[in-house]
């Protein structure tokens, strides 16, 4: 039988190291996902998400299953996510000269792990790739705090009690939050929104 | 429903979260405002696009360092974990009385032994030739090079308290 995360957590608690490797399993294609999407960059988010194993790990003797894992853990990475973006900002500033190029090269992270298609044409690819490009692009130009309610929602199918807890802000301080986040990638991908609704 | 309702439930309802009465009430306000029909369906479209986005794998070098740094991490003590018995502080603690009782043993044996008042002046008694040799310091060649020493009068005392 399928341990659940807070028995897997109680169990690390008890001092079963083998109950942590289960979690770290579970949760670090999620975590490195959700991280990659929030601070734009691979080895950072392998970083953040790194640390948010340790801290889970440290916090382990405390543990007391009040609220979800999951809550517990991507608040965790959250705070971390949207604390490196604030430490980085000036970074970004200066970096942002170089957009165009920067993007491309953390594009080219995707790339080993998108399963091509090997009846598309070159052409075909290419209209491909410049449509994630752009998909990408919309989520990047969110704000970080919609940009962490859209990747919860959407990608971690968290519910709406659970991200607000993350957020640390009411359900329906959230639901105006993901409402205004919707519509701003609406107008960003108002040519795909189109070409979806031709056809 | 009005439109601005219809905003706080769009995406409850684009998931199906939203319980019987209240999807109802939307399909119905959906059935009647074509905004809002279009913005739902713009926005299911916006939900379809975002699922095109592959999944990153983290790196093989990921794993390894989780748990490298989990293995560096110091074993946490309780509270009460400097009650559980040691080989260590037994070991410590049974050579530092050891020392004890040596020290304390060594004390006994060194102490000085009592001397007579008879034996402690033929003592003095062998001291006093070097104690008379005074005729030889006085007569010896180096210190009569020195300066002779300056006599302090009450005056002369006076006028350097009065100087300084």
């Amino acid at each position: 039988m399928t341990r659940t995360d807070v028995q897997l957590m109680l169990d690390v608690k008890g001092g079963d190291e083998q109950s942590f490797e289960l979690l770290l399993q579970r949760y670090r294609t999620p975590l490195v996902n959700f991280l990659f999407r929030m601070v734009k960059n691979r080895e950072q988010a392998e970083d953040l998400a790194q640390e948010v194993f340790i801290r889970v790990y440290r916090a382990r003797e405390e543990y007391v299953p009040t609220a979800k894992f999951t809550t517990w853990l991507f608040r965790i990475a959250t705070n971390l996510a949207l604390n490196s973006l604030r430490d980085h900002r000036h970074q970004k500033l200066e970096m942002s000269i170089d957009a165009p190029l920067m993007a491309d090269a953390e594009d080219g992270d995707e790339r080993p792990f998108e399963v091509a298609d090997k009846h598309l044409t070159v052409e075909q690819e290419l209209v491909e790739e410049e449509r994630k490009k752009m998909i990408r692009r919309a989520i990047e130009k969110l704000p970080e705090k919609q940009r962490a309610a859209v990747l919860l929602h959407k990608y971690q199918e968290l519910d709406y009690a659970e991200i607000a807890k993350i957020l640390s802000c009411s359900e329906s301080a959230l639901k105006s939050l993901l409402f205004r986040a919707y519509e701003m990638l609406r107008v960003e991908l108002a040519p795909l929104v189109a070409r979806r609704g031709l056809k | 429903m009005s439109c601005g309702k219809m905003e706080s439930r769009i995406l409850a309802y684009m998931d199906g979260r939203l319980k019987d009465s209240e999807r109802a009430e939307m399909e119905k306000h959906l059935a009647a405002c074509g905004v809002c029909r279009v913005r739902a369906n713009e926005f299911r479209s916006v939900s379809d696009l975002l699922g095109e986005l592959p999944m990153v794998e983290p790196t093989p070098a990921f794993d390894v360092r989780v748990r490298a740094r989990v293995a560096a991490e110091p074993v946490k003590q309780g509270r009460w974990a400097w009650m559980r018995p040691s080989p260590r502080i037994a070991f410590a603690a049974s050579m530092l009385l050891l020392a004890m009782l040596w020290i304390g043993y060594r004390k006994e044996t060194v102490a000085p032994l009592p001397i007579s008042p008879d034996e402690a002046s033929a003592g003095l008694m062998q001291d006093i030739s070097v104690m008379e040799d005074h005729d030889t310091l006085a007569n010896f060649e180096p210190l009569k090079e020195l300066p002779p020493p300056v006599e302090v009068t009450a005056d002369s005392a006076d006028d350097n308290d009065q100087q300084m």
